[in-house]
């Protein structure tokens, strides 16, 4: 399989994949099986980009032409690759786990859920390998619409009012915001293709330039920069296996990701230095952080904690990415996976708790671990590599990022960190120290241990990912060293 | 073959007559469906004439140009004909059963002919060159349009019709008024005579104010924002057939008579820079999208929500007018399509809906989600097009107007595109909710009849292959932009 083959088929595999869970939706083993042969042949497909984009072998793919000049095409770059890795990686260990949870829980429409599931990952694909920014657009719509549904799931009062705050922010952000600046771009730079050094340097003054990155970041709502975040702790109505990929990883990473795209491929990291205004942005950013995380010290339902965490941790990507010096881009390159296998597995055990016994408050956790050891061990290692406490994943990137900011001499990312160390550490600790350490004090209404095996298994894995990543990032930091390197 | 520029318009209008002498229930039907693929096919080998050698002209009665009427033919109403044949040779089809349920019986026969008279004189309007011709021709289609609506089941069809009646006539007289007055200064009817006589005479009250004139009655007749009070009970209570045909086609060649007479009969440059037209019609076209948006948040029935929304729609196209620059007009001529091309497959969609209900409030959607997969799902389609989500032509179109409105610098316009658009997924949204995660599925409602589903379709799936293929619509467009500014084919 040649590399542009490759490409064309990360889109086609997945929406094939759609197709034949409609066509075996009756039968719920087939169903099943489809979406793990799907979701296993994606992730080879990812793989053999990624062996093309390491031979030099970079082919532009045109799906079609909608506007003249305007390409949607696809093209692989280290980025984008390491996004679409992180995705269908996480999508095969998600649908074992979805089996236990769906089944465990006995939910309703299953086969629209697992047919929603597929379209997302197209969407996330699209963006990930997009080699314009309308393209980008694009999927990045495609993203929103097919999560609609998962989120409204339930179809409870409480699922559609959440779902409609999700639906209203993303379109309302991404047609209002997100969609101008595209064009403003367009019309200024005549082109939207992603290219190293950026395509808008001399085209923009420094007031204008500022504009246009307020209205990339504030527009490209899926990295839920406060003031438009709401959105995430809304989608927490959905399914965990929902929350788990798309609102840990595959939806939120999508906007970082594109944030992080649009600083070093569309306006170029030289260009924007050369902007002062740009360091707005950086406030703006490091607010969010220190914001949410003080919201989530205040949550008592597990899954919005999760959610304000998760806005936190969206925000150092942007934060590094605002940086704007190389090694800051690679730290929001690392945390980008190193957050999601982390925040995965975070998810996953608090799905799993749900599952095994029902309880979804921090508060109703006392002595659990007794009972459900390896979830919550899971939970542990997820909990202290969002503190960044070695030897986990999320130390390694926030070593970048300081590194970065140190290049930089920008002094404010550095004390957002410290402070936001303490406040993931002052939220997190307790539910650990809860769980292990204290009695139970209520008696549950049924006997538990244990979630399904699928589930179990999915998170001690991704728990495992996230120990190895500590040791084992050198690959992923050497392919990401390229994007910014100087063309 | 050289006929067939006038046979696109004649065959249909005599059709009418014959229609209307047509026993039974299902003739009128049939021999009407064949007329409008007839024409349809007519009109496609007409604009393909006009891409491979530029303009048509054909004498009436082989009287030459300027005494006779000419009918001339160019990019701009090529491309108009082949939308209304188009929209008329699917919805047609779909008439059959939905006709056959929402009309009487016995009036079957005259609704066919009241149709196909429509249709000629839309084809009409876009074929003929001549100024006076257009006035026939708008006559002959209000009329028709007049009766069609007043068929509907609702008793409030009757006033709907009889204001549509009112204010109809009041713009086709300001626009005769204008054209008499036009007359009487440059002694032609002919639009392109008009073009070369006008500069001489243009600094006149008189020709001031036959433009007031035209451009009021025009705008009567796209139902520009605040002169749309006509438009959606007119809509509501039509047949559902004719809801689809009219919403798709009537304004929009209203808006092709306004764009040929500002732009080949006054010029970009008298009516924009001496004249100042802009000023007035960017106003209104702003206050259309944005209110109507708002008041179409509020109804409580989803045929006269999806009215206000047209009325927000004819918005966009006459902004994209008003900015007189190829890319703006672009833009209008394109959103002129795919409007029609989104509010056909929602109004039938709708249809489907009356069919099945015999109404369309939305609160009575709940639950039609699973009750009728197909004929929702039609509806989302098409929502997601007036929406303007990407892969659909909504998008396109949409595209075109922000980037002609960055052109300019115009900052205010690019907002209030926006905030239209936002609104639109505010009250597209509202009928999906309720379709899809409120209340149970209804087991008394079965799926639409797929001879209704078909056409629906249809269309819906253009909306999405148009938006992803533009190569055959943007490029006709773009020419015609082109050639209406003169700027060379």
């Amino acid at each position: 399989m040649n590399t542009a083959t490759a490409l064309q088929m990360c889109l086609l595999v997945p929406a094939l994949g759609a197709a034949g869970i409609v066509a075996a939706g009756r039968w719920p083993n087939l169903r099943e099986t489809v979406t793990l042969v799907t979701a296993a042949a994606l992730f080879v497909c990812v793989l053999a980009v990624l062996a093309g984009l390491l031979d030099g072998d970079v082919p532009t793919v045109v799906l079609a032409e909608p506007l003249p000049g305007l390409p949607l095409a696809l093209r692989p770059e280290p980025l984008g690759v390491l996004f679409a890795l992180l995705a269908s990686g996480l999508w095969l260990v998600t649908s074992v786990y979805s089996i236990g949870y769906m089944r465990a829980k006995q939910e309703a429409h299953q086969t629209r859920f697992y047919l929603c599931f597929a379209i997302a990952l197209v969407g996330a694909m699209g963006v990930a390998l997009a080699s314009n920014l309308l393209t980008l657009f694009v999927f990045y719509e495609v993203l929103t619409l097919s999560t609609y549904p998962l989120v409204a799931h339930a179809g409870t009062p409480e699922a559609i009012r959440g779902a409609r705050t999700y639906l209203g922010i993303l379109l309302a952000t991404s047609i209002g915001l997100f969609l101008p600046a595209i064009l403003w771009t367009y019309s200024v730079a005549g082109t939207l293709d992603f290219r190293p050094g950026g395509v808008l340097a001399g085209h923009l003054g420094p007031v204008e330039t500022a504009l246009l990155l307020g209205l990339f970041v504030l527009g490209i709502g899926k990295a839920a920069v406060m003031p438009v975040h709401r959105w995430l702790p809304a989608a927490m109505v959905a399914p965990t296996p929902v929350s788990a990929l798309l609102h840990a990883v595959a939806v939120v990473k999508a906007g970082v990701f594109t944030i992080t795209k649009v600083v070093i491929y569309i306006f170029g990291l030289e260009f924007l230095a050369g902007v002062p205004a740009e360091r707005i942005l950086v406030y703006v950013a490091g607010f969010t952080v220190v914001a949410s995380s003080i919201v989530a010290l205040r949550q008592d339902n597990l899954k919005r904690l999760l959610a304000y965490s998760t806005i936190g941790q969206l925000s150092y990507i942007v934060l590094a990415a605002m940086v704007l010096t190389p090694l800051a881009e690679i730290g929001a390159a690392i945390h980008m996976v190193a957050h999601g296998v982390a925040k995965i597995t975070l998810f996953f055990t608090a799905g799993a708790i749900y599952v095994a016994a029902g309880k979804t408050r921090v508060s109703e956790l006392d002595g659990i671990a007794h009972r459900m050891p390896w979830t919550l061990t899971a939970f542990a290692v997820g909990a202290l590599s969002m503190v960044g406490v070695p030897p986990t994943a999320g130390f390694v990137s926030k070593w970048y990022i300081i590194a970065g900011a140190f290049q930089n001499d920008l002094y404010f990312v550095l004390v957002v960190l410290i402070l936001s160390t303490g406040l993931n550490a002052a939220y997190f600790l307790p539910i650990i120290h809860r769980a292990f350490f204290r009695p139970e004090t209520v008696v549950p209404k049924y006997d538990h241990g244990e979630a399904p095996w699928p589930m179990v298994a999915a998170l001690v894995f991704t728990a495992t990912l996230t120990l190895l990543f500590f040791f084992f990032n050198g690959p992923v930091v050497d392919l990401e060293k390229s994007i910014v390197r100087p063309s | 073959m050289e006929h067939l520029q006038v046979l696109l318009v004649v065959v249909p209008l005599l059709a009418a007559p014959v229609c209307a002498l047509l026993p039974g229930r299902r003739m009128p039907w049939l021999f009407a469906t064949v007329v409008a693929w007839a024409a349809f096919a007519m009109a496609v080998a007409l604009a393909l004439q006009v891409r491979a050698s530029g303009v048509l002209s054909y004498a009436l009665g082989d009287w030459a140009a300027p005494w006779g009427i000419e009918y001339r033919l160019d990019a701009a109403n090529a491309l108009v004909q082949l939308l209304v044949a188009a929209i008329a040779a699917v919805v047609l089809p779909y008439a059959g059963r939905s006709v056959a349920r929402e009309v009487d019986p016995a009036r079957q026969g005259g609704f066919y002919s009241a149709l196909l008279l429509l249709i000629a004189g839309l084809l009409g309007i876009a074929a003929t060159g001549d100024a006076f011709n257009v006035f026939v021709f708008l006559e002959i289609s209000s009329l028709s349009t007049y009766t069609l609506i007043a068929m509907g089941r609702d008793r409030r069809a009757l006033t709907a019709a009889f204001r549509y009646l009112i204010m109809g006539t009041i713009g086709a007289t300001f626009y005769l008024i204008g054209v008499g007055l036009l007359y009487a200064m440059t002694g032609t009817l002919n639009m392109a005579d008009l073009a070369e006589r006008l500069p001489a005479v243009s600094d006149t009250r008189t020709v001031h104010t036959a433009v007031a004139f035209i451009v009021a009655g025009l705008c009567l007749k796209i139902a520009l924002f605040p002169l749309h009070l006509w438009l959606p009970n007119a809509y509501a209570y039509a047949p559902s057939a004719v809801t689809a045909l009219m919403a798709a086609t009537s304004t929009k060649v209203a808006v092709y008579v306004l764009i040929r007479f500002v732009y080949t009969v006054l010029g970009a440059d008298f009516a924009f820079g001496e004249l100042s037209l802009a000023a007035v019609l960017l106003g209104l076209a702003v206050l259309g999208m944005l209110t109507a948006s708002v008041v179409a948040l509020t109804q409580p029935d989803a045929k006269r929500l999806l009215a206000y929304s047209s009325v927000a729609q004819v918005g966009y196209m006459v902004l994209g007018l008003s900015l007189a620059s190829v890319t703006g007009l672009t833009a209008a001529l394109l959103h002129m399509m795919n409007h029609a091309l989104m509010k056909s497959a929602l109004f039938m969609a709708l249809g489907c809906v009356a069919y099945r209900l015999g109404g369309t409030a939305v609160a009575d959607l709940r639950g039609l989600g699973r009750s009728m997969p197909w004929t929702m799902a039609a509806f989302v389609g098409g929502g997601l097009s007036l929406i303007g989500v990407p892969l659909t032509v909504g998008f396109i179109s949409k595209w075109y107007l922000v980037l002609a409105a960055l052109e300019q610098g115009r900052w205010i316009l690019v907002a209030a595109v926006v905030a239209s658009s936002l609104l639109a997924v505010a009250y597209i949204w509202r009928i999906v909710e309720v379709a899809y995660f409120q209340g149970p599925a209804r087991a008394d409602v079965k799926e639409a009849p797929w001879s209704l589903l078909v056409p629906t379709w249809i269309l819906v799936l253009a909306n999405f292959w148009l938006g992803i293929d533009t190569r055959a619509t943007v490029g006709l467009a773009g020419e015609a932009a082109r050639t209406l500014l003169g700027a060379g084919p």
